[in-house]
């Protein structure tokens, strides 16, 4: 499927980021390679979300070091990564309430006619076009997005995501607002997603998800990684083992396995 | 879960316009027709208000043309500074220091003109007022964009940056002629404050006029155009038509009712022109360059990137950063730009009075917040519009004229000012609650 000789697409090396004293992520190191899905899990707390906000741009790391293609690069604001063609959904959503649905999807990327003025019949003309192929029952272009459904929310985040030719997308929690028949919706675009080349971080709570799309697992404990599984390597108790007990599938007991039940 | 799959679907029919149009509420009507239901309401209160002050007034002088051209000189100065209050107060921000930078800008420009050009172009210069006005301007928005780093990139609280500022520039204006009036202003330069020689008189108060009802049917055609090439949903022809008419109808009306105020007759005959002859006023050279500022600061605020951010970060100030928009720099831009409107502001006012003084724009920050506030701008940010806000100042200057046409004393004008921005943000409030519940 993947070729995880080569090199990987991105390379999160000994990141760490502390809080006052507290290290939310402690010397991490994770990778990605191209038409991949690493799926980041571990308990509330655990430090899957400030890990990924070091590459989104959106909190730089204290120490450590991002590559991509291998090379060495510097992301201390979310245009720097969005410049390196990485996209972030955030669990919060991350959009503006008081502005419609076009208006969001091109936040910071507006498009403009040639005197500088926006564009809002091209701004309106893409997101139609792509609410189309994401979510059909979308209607609402028009109005402010706090007047829409979680679901249609959530595809707004994601259609700005996809929308821009992200090489490196990173999922924090993209089903959390959404039904099973949106939740679908979703797996396929990820699958299709990754046909297509893009690396996926995916952060999710769900293990069953995980174990559904993810071709990697990366486990998180207190801020440091319990370690990295080929999901096909693992069952679904070690992976919960790793998540709860910080250990790692060679190390876990029988009585491990029946604790966790 | 399943819950936002039946909302979806039952939220959907109701955005749909192609419902027959006998079924349509006025709510409907008001949406296929692209109005904003907010802006409506407040035309419709301030009628309400005008005809109110024209039955309870002595002699019914409230709706007389000499009255409501007052009514619009008196408003432009407020008016001019609220468009750039509602940006500040959309961004989650407050400007406090607005009256005393007011003070301070129009002490320097004072003491400018009177002293400074002078000595070195020569008395009453062609120039004087053009690079007074400029110096104002500059200054302004210096001091506007000097409080804005504060309060972006050291991250102090608006308000305390303000109120620190209310402070400092008004005692600093006090610095410029220790006290001091200084009077009298160049004589082109106190055109910009209205007045017989600062009307555009009649015929050019039509010409303007007609000139704004080609630009309003002019950007009703652009904008159809433009939704047709995309193949969007257009608004009704009726719509499209009935709100030409009555936008350029209300435009040519003002103009028709303001040029029914003539000058005075001893400046009519002062003019050569025989004794009794009707010569129109025109509309105030302020009205002007306050009507221009609206137009300006909406294209600004709806059709500019800046605009948008300046939306987007009083919206969500988290996504509009993780959208990689520059919001500190937005910030800082959005004071500066208000320190721009309160320089152009102090102008006119010093223009008007013909005089600076250091007690300029006094108490000026809370008529211009209100006027923002009663013109529909939140405190919880990301709400406002330009045109809210203008139609605001006019409410507030409505009242307070009206009440001093009524003879209600000064301390009682202040009770009925108070209590109507309270039940203008009540209701505001209740409305907004019930269309989002």
């Amino acid at each position: 499927m993947t070729d995880r000789t080569a090199v990987p697409l991105v390379e999160l090396r000994n990141i760490r980021v502390a809080f006052g004293g507290v290290h939310a992520v402690d010397d991490v190191t994770v990778d990605l390679h191209p038409g991949e899905v690493v799926g980041l899990v571990g308990g509330n707390g655990a430090g899957k979300t400030t890990l990924i906000r070091t590459l989104s741009g959106a909190h730089p790391a204290d120490s450590g070091q991002i590559l991509i293609d291998d090379q060495p690069v510097t992301i201390e604001s979310p245009r720097d990564a969005k410049e390196l063609g990485i996209e972030t959904i955030y669990q919060t959503l991350a959009l503006a309430d008081n502005i419609d649905a076009p208006a969001n999807m091109f936040l910071g990327r507006e498009l403009i006619t040639r005197f500088g003025n926006l564009n809002s019949s091209a701004m309106e003309d893409s997101t139609r076009k792509i609410m189309g192929r994401l979510n059909p029952n979308f209607e609402k272009f028009v109005a402010p997005v706090s007047t829409l459904s979680g679901g249609q929310r959530q595809s707004v985040a994601i259609a700005r995501a996809v929308h821009f030719n992200a090489r490196i997308l990173i999922m924090d929690e993209p089903t959390a607002a959404l039904g099973p028949a949106e939740t679908n919706q979703v797996r396929d675009l990820i699958r299709q997603l990754r046909e297509e080349g893009i690396g996926i971080f995916l952060i999710s709570h769900d293990i069953h998800d995980l174990f559904d799309l993810a071709d990697r697992i990366s486990v998180m404990l207190q801020g440091k990684l319990v370690g990295t599984v080929n999901k096909d390597d693992v069952t679904v108790d070690q992976v919960l083992a790793m998540i709860i007990m910080g250990k790692k599938p060679g190390e876990v007991t029988q009585q491990d396995i029946a604790e966790l039940h | 879960m399943a819950e936002t799959d039946i909302s979806t679907t039952s939220r959907v029919p109701d955005a749909r316009p192609e419902r027959p149009s006998e079924q349509r509420s006025v709510r409907d009507l008001l949406r296929s027709a692209e109005i904003d239901g907010r802006l409506a309401g407040m035309l419709v209160a301030l009628a309400i208000i005008w005809i109110v002050f024209q039955i309870a007034t002595p002699n019914h002088t409230f709706l007389t043309p000499r009255n409501l051209w007052n009514l619009s000189v008196q408003t432009s100065v407020v008016a001019i500074m609220a468009t750039g209050m509602v940006l500040i107060i959309v961004e989650r921000h407050i400007d406090l220091s607005v009256g005393a930078v007011m003070a301070l800008v129009g002490m320097i420009m004072g003491a400018f003109q009177s002293d400074f050009l002078p000595e070195t172009l020569g008395f009453d210069h062609p120039l004087t007022w053009a690079i007074t006005l400029a110096l104002g301007l500059v200054l302004g928005a210096a001091i506007g964009a000097f409080q804005g780093v504060i309060v972006a990139y050291v991250g102090v609280p608006a308000f305390i940056v303000t109120l620190g500022g209310l402070l400092v520039w008004r005692g600093l204006a006090w610095r410029v002629a220790s006290g001091q009036t200084i009077a009298p202003m160049d004589s082109n330069f106190r055109l910009l404050g209205g007045g017989a020689d600062g009307s555009i008189g009649g015929m050019w108060s039509w010409v303007v006029g007609i000139a704004a009802c080609l630009g309003i049917v002019a950007l009703q055609l652009t904008k159809r155009r433009q939704r047709a090439r995309y193949g969007f949903r257009l608004r009704p022809v009726w719509a499209e038509i009935a709100l030409g008419v009555v936008a350029c109808g209300t435009v040519l009306g003002a103009i028709w009712f303001l040029n029914r105020y003539y000058l005075p007759a001893g400046i009519v005959e002062a003019r050569g022109l025989p004794p009794g002859t009707n010569v129109s006023q025109g509309l105030a050279i302020p009205v002007l360059i306050a009507l221009g500022v609206a137009v300006v600061m909406t294209f600004i605020a709806t059709r500019r990137r800046f605009g948008r951010y300046v939306y987007a970060i009083g919206g969500n100030p988290e996504a509009a950063e993780l959208a990689g928009i520059r919001t500190k720099m937005t910030v800082v831009k959005t004071f500066s730009l208000m320190g721009l409107l309160v320089g152009l502001a102090a102008a006119v006012q010093i223009a008007r009075l013909n005089a600076a003084v250091s007690s300029l724009g006094t108490n000026m920050e809370l008529n211009v917040i209100a006027a923002a506030v009663i013109g529909g701008t939140s405190f919880t940010g990301g709400v406002g519009t330009i045109a809210g806000a203008v139609l605001g100042a006019v409410v507030m200057q409505s009242l307070v004229s009206g009440m001093v046409l009524m003879g209600v004393e000064a301390p009682l004008q202040d009770v009925v000012v108070g209590v109507v921005l309270v039940i203008a943000v009540t209701l505001d409030t209740v409305v907004r609650r019930r269309a989002t519940g």
